[in-house]
């Protein structure tokens, strides 16, 4: 049984619960005359790792900053933990983040504090606990990402993958029930990003948190995700567990999964490859 | 002519949006100043930064006006034999005007652009979204301490500015230029009315404001890389100064 202090941001559940943790219904989102998301739909079950794979541009991004609230949809509803995001007051999303974490593609770490500021910066900004409990606490978080004697330095001194884990250490630092990873292995080297990806499947299972990944990567989407869903076109193309997808008859999925250049994707006028 | 008139719209357009935009940003900031927890930490690490490493900037700026404007002074003076007001032309000049007026424009040059370098860069590298996510408001995090730091420090820097003026001022005068001391001193104390020292000081709070304000609402819509972190920065520096020469007009204008 869990204290309640464990789960002060928001509840952690078993992998298969049947509970709805992050619904997102009938989704739009525009930038001037870009219609990136068009009527997306997506279900995140409590505990599970979904993965929303889809090429470049596609809107994946987006997708995940607005149920975050980094970005304002155009219509459409997200519901997380049963709590509808939209009419939100400012207070209401500062309690609300508090249920997230979220690793970002570039690591965003603050360059002016040091790698146990970084890790434990939300515990300084939210909670009373002293600079020394929390240093304390922020070793503890390195040590589950892997990181060893690294907390005076400054992220500077860090190379890529390092700060990934970092990153990922801030990001777990308030005991999130939803972690979002953004395209978390794009510019590791393959080792690098296998030690990452093998980070969030140890988040899921020692952390019981529910996640969602965006990723072009498909042996980190088969390594990581519970289940996997394309986006494409500004919608959710097919949903399915890694051996479904591997098996789909969907020509877009296939060709997506395998990186033909030829295909249904790259078919049309504003798709030219040119090599000479 | 169409496309000179949608030229001319859109730019006013764009303009009455920023402008709304940096009033948001300001008013946002007013209400966030007061309002608990106080980052005490954040506004020494700031004051320090905007003050104290200010200081021989402003100190040399101040010291050579001062200097300048009792040479250039003396020089018209002379030609209707009112040589003894110099002190009293040098004093209401770096206090009404030049005092606060030279502080903004280089503070301007040297923190305006620093604030909307390192917002801009932590734009681009998501570290502002970072704090969203971590539940922390960034206006409340950067601008409030950057804010208040500007406008608490605006005015000392140009008190100092004011002072090493007049003794710039003095110096010249007395040393170089052979003029009475007693005289020099008399005519500046009977001349200048603490409302002259009130009024520069006003002027240092709100350049102290404008250069806050501006320096990060250029930073936070930095966009794509470091080409857009360096328009952020001029545009930064451009627009506060400009901002500081036109609130000056419209103070003293006020106070005339």
């Amino acid at each position: 049984m869990r204290t309640e202090d464990e789960s002060m941001n928001g509840k952690q559940c078993q992998r298969g619960s049947d509970e709805t943790m992050i619904l997102v219904k009938d989704l739009y989102k525009s930038f001037g005359q870009n219609h990136v998301l068009r009527g997306l739909s997506l279900e995140v079950k409590c505990g599970e790792s979904m993965v929303v794979i889809g090429g470049s541009g596609t809107g994946k991004s987006v997708l995940i900053k607005c149920v975050i609230g980094l970005l304002h949809h155009d219509r459409g509803e997200i519901y997380v933990d049963g709590q509808e995001i939209s009419s939100l007051s400012e207070e209401g999303w500062n309690q609300l983040r508090k249920k997230f974490g979220m690793l970002f593609q570039r690591d965003a770490l603050f360059d002016s504090l040091s790698v146990w500021e970084n890790v434990g910066f939300a515990l300084r900004r939210h909670t009373k606990l002293s600079d020394a409990k929390i240093k304390d606490m922020a070793v503890e978080k390195l040590k589950l990402v892997g990181m060893q004697n690294v907390e005076n330095l400054m992220p500077a001194e860090l190379s890529g993958g390092m700060r990934k884990r970092v990153s990922l250490a801030r990001a777990i630092a308030m005991e999130p029930a939803i972690l979002l990873y953004d395209e978390p292995t794009t510019g590791l080297d393959p080792i690098m990003a296998n030690v990452i990806n093998d980070l969030i499947v140890t988040m899921r299972e020692k952390l019981e948190v529910t996640s969602i990944a965006i990723t072009h990567d498909m042996n980190s989407a088969y390594r990581i995700g519970d289940r996997i869903a394309m986006l494409y076109k500004g919608q959710i193309i097919e949903v399915g567990t890694p051996d479904e997808f591997k098996a789909s008859r969907n020509p877009i999925v296939q060709q997506f999964i395998r990186g033909d250049v030829e295909g249904p994707i790259t078919q049309g006028a504003d798709f030219h490859l040119k090599l000479s | 002519m169409f496309a000179i008139l949608n030229f001319i719209g859109l730019w006013v357009l764009k303009l009455l949006e920023e402008s709304g935009r940096v009033m948001i940003l300001f008013i946002r900031t007013l209400g966030l100043t007061f309002r608990p927890p106080f980052d005490l930490r954040g506004l020494l690490r700031q004051i320090e930064r905007v003050g104290v490493n200010s200081i021989p900037v402003v100190l040399i700026t101040g010291a050579f006006t001062g200097m300048v404007l009792a040479l250039q002074s003396y020089t018209g003076f002379k030609r209707f034999n009112a040589e003894a007001f110099v002190g009293t032309v040098v004093a209401l000049s770096m206090t009404r005007e030049l005092g606060p007026v030279l502080s903004g424009l280089m503070v301007s040059g040297r923190i305006g652009s620093a604030m909307a370098a390192e917002l801009g860069t932590m734009q681009v590298t998501e570290q502002i979204d970072a704090l969203y996510t971590l539940a922390t408001n960034p206006i409340k995090y950067l601008v409030v301490p950057r804010f208040l730091a500007s406008l608490i420090i605006m005015p000392v820097l140009t008190v100092f500015a004011d002072a090493v003026g007049m003794l710039g001022g003095y110096a010249v005068s007395v040393y170089l230029l052979g003029s009475n001391p007693t005289i020099y001193i008399r005519r500046t104390y009977d001349y200048l009315d603490l409302e002259d020292i009130y009024i520069g000081l006003l002027k240092a709070c709100v350049f102290g404001m404008i250069i806050a304000i501006i320096g990060c609402y250029q930073g936070f819509n930095a966009q794509g890389g470091a080409e857009g972190v360096g328009k952020a920065t001029t545009r930064a520096v451009v627009l506060s100064s400009l901002l500081i020469l036109i609130a000056n007009y419209f103070i003293t204008a006020l106070f005339f």
